[in-house]
């Protein structure tokens, strides 16, 4: 337990300290809600459903953006430039497990999403009126269920890649993708009929969607597809990171 | 590369006032440190390391010496239960590297050959951690000034130099205060400088009655080091002794450069007792022989002569000369010339050696004398 609390701790200094997943996490996702404010403002009405307004909906939509991020960049850039860079090796000559080294990465990066989160949140509902009608507990387990099923991936994407470089172009090439089409960067509502049938492919998008299900209030027993889809994402991204996975 | 010089004087790996943290150390010293029977690995088609057999004794600087690839690096690793090795048996202190792999990790300290930490990670923060993962109770702080990085206290890892870089992973092999230290290259791709206050420090974990295992290409490092010496070649060990009798081992003449001014006859040296073999050699002339006295007479002749003698060296056989010759190259061969003389092209056999007949002005060897 003190290893993973002095490995967390500093695990969280070097994620500070990495302008890339500090600047996806924490800066971009202010960025674009005070822009979507900026432009679309927060009013009801118009392409949304019920009493919500843009800024309703983007706000746990970009909540997933940054969970997803984390997890299809963040993490297996990190671990493959540790592995690739020899750091794995010396970690592996000490009486740590590896369980505690990854343990220890997946707090760093999920108190990062958490905090990236609250950032966006706090703007939101600052400069923007903010609306919520969910519950904390709901919205909490959902956003861990997301980050489980991603930040597998995450692994998943790092015991595939044989060097960081790799890791670096799967990651942005899943992730760029599904950030436009899946609702969390625009919302659905302004896409295409084809468009909108093609994002319920990708697990991203289910992500959203349970996010803002949750945040306006909805029942999970109406977003079983989302759960099944994320929680099938993450068996798939958990077995295969375990089969696969090198240290070296 | 401040301070070594002063820093050794001072080297004390505990407070004075500490007890010894050895009091066994004698009766240790009786079980080998590392035992190693028959280890073989193969990566594949290529047998990396085959049938290898030693022992360290406890407190002992033992040293791999070999080439780029013969195994050493795949031995070390497999001592440290980092690699899995396809036949043998191994104790590192009486464990199993591969059955209590934790156990021993906890014992050993490691500077791996290829390891990194964290680009953005400072000195301190470094030894912090590790001193955590290896469950010390606390920091040893006290090793970054032994070692030379207490300037670099707050320096991230990638703005620290390649002697820095080495000196914190030593500091890193130390931190659990380990009873065997693997050192694995240690000194490649370090300047001259670093190397000799890496030596120092080896030499200052040695007198703390910790056994060290080191690898190497560099010669003089063995040299300078080593207590014992394996030479491994193509995964084979080829020898296993103390510098001095490997060195002995060798049975090699002793070799004298001479530079002369004036007349000297090649022939008249070439006859003197204890005197094999006779070259031409720059401003002079190169001889080799053995048994006492013979550079004496050797002296005696050129003042007899009437040539003044300039400059005389000599060299007898190196860890070196055993290397080159185990491991293949080998560079004691009657036949060949000496280092910077000119031999007539073809002829191996500048001498005969039963006769001792040296070769003379009449071979045609050019500039033999002024």
């Amino acid at each position: 337990m003190r290893k993973l609390l002095a490995l967390t701790v500093v695990q969280g200094k070097l994620f500070m300290r990495e302008a890339f997943a500090f600047f996806f996490t924490l800066v971009f996702p202010l960025l674009l809600i005070v822009m979507f404010g900026a432009v679309f403002g927060n009013e009801p009405g118009g392409r949304f459903s019920g009493p919500y307004g843009y800024i309703d909906y983007s706000t746990p939509a970009i909540t997933v953006l940054i969970i997803v991020s984390v997890g299809l960049m963040g993490i297996p850039i990190q671990t493959a430039t540790a592995r690739e860079n020899k750091i794995l090796r010396r970690f592996r000559a000490t009486p740590m497990r590896p369980s505690t080294y990854v343990g220890a990465t997946v707090v760093v990066y999920y108190l990062m999403s958490v905090v990236g989160m609250a950032l966006t949140v706090v703007a939101a509902k600052l400069l923007f009126g903010l609306r919520f009608d969910g519950s904390w507990l709901g919205v909490s387990a959902g956003f861990t269920l997301i980050a489980a099923a991603f930040f597998s991936v995450g692994y998943m994407i790092a015991s595939v890649a044989s060097t960081a470089r790799i890791a670096q172009v799967v990651g942005q090439l899943l992730f760029f993708p599904m950030m436009f089409l899946s609702g969390a960067a625009l919302p659905l509502q302004l896409m295409p009929e084809g468009v909108r049938s093609f994002a319920e492919l990708l697990p991203m998008t289910h992500g959203v969607q349970l996010l803002q299900d949750l945040w306006f209030g909805g029942a999970w027993g109406d977003s079983i597809v989302h759960v099944l889809v994320l929680a099938g994402t993450l068996i798939v991204g958990l077995t295969l990171s375990a089969r696969l996975f090198r240290w070296e | 590369m401040r301070i070594f010089g002063v820093l050794v004087g001072s080297f004390r790996w505990r407070a004075p006032d500490s007890p010894d943290r050895y009091p066994g150390k004698t009766e240790r010293r009786m079980d080998p440190a590392i035992r190693v029977r028959d280890l073989t690995k193969r990566y594949g088609d290529i047998t990396a390391v085959d049938d290898v057999s030693f022992d360290v004794a406890a407190g002992e600087v033992f040293c791999l010496l070999g080439p780029n690839g013969a195994g050493k690096t795949t031995t070390i690793e497999c001592l440290e239960g980092y690699r899995r090795p396809d036949g043998g048996d191994i104790r590192v202190l009486g464990l199993d590297p591969q059955k209590d792999a934790e156990g021993l990790s906890r014992r050993i300290g490691v500077q791996l050959q290829e390891a990194s930490l964290p680009a953005r990670l400072k000195v301190w923060e470094t030894l912090k951690l590790f001193s955590v993962l290896y469950e010390r109770p606390s920091v040893q702080w006290d090793l970054l000034d032994q070692l030379g990085l207490e300037a670099k206290r707050d320096a991230y890892f990638d703005k620290l130099s390649g002697g820095q870089k080495q000196r914190l992973f030593v500091a890193l092999a130390l931190i659990n205060d380990p009873e065997v230290v693997f050192l694995d290259e240690i000194t490649t791709g370090l300047d001259p400088r670093a190397r000799h206050s890496i030596w120092e420090l080896i030499r200052g974990i040695r007198d703390r009655g910790t056994t060290v295992v080191l690898s190497t290409h560099f010669m003089e490092e063995a040299e300078a080091l080593a207590d014992r010496v394996a030479i491994i070649r193509s995964g084979r060990l080829v020898a296993d002794d103390t510098p001095r009798a490997l060195m002995r081992s060798l049975d090699r003449d002793d070799e004298v450069t001479l530079t002369v001014e004036g007349e000297l006859d090649p022939a008249s040296v070439a006859a003197l007792e204890g005197v094999r073999a006779v070259f031409p050699g720059p401003g002079g002339l190169v001889a080799r022989g053995s048994g006492s006295g013979w550079i004496a007479r050797l002296v005696a002749d050129i003042d007899r002569q009437g040539a003044e003698l300039v400059d005389l060296s000599t060299r007898r056989a190196s860890l070196e000369d055993v290397y080159l010759e185990l491991t293949g190259d080998a560079v004691y061969d009657p036949g060949r010339s000496p280092e910077g003389a000119e031999r007539p092209g073809g002829d191996r056999e500048p001498h005969d050696p039963a006769s001792g007949r040296p070769i003379s002005e009449a071979d045609g060897d050019p500039g033999v004398t002024s």
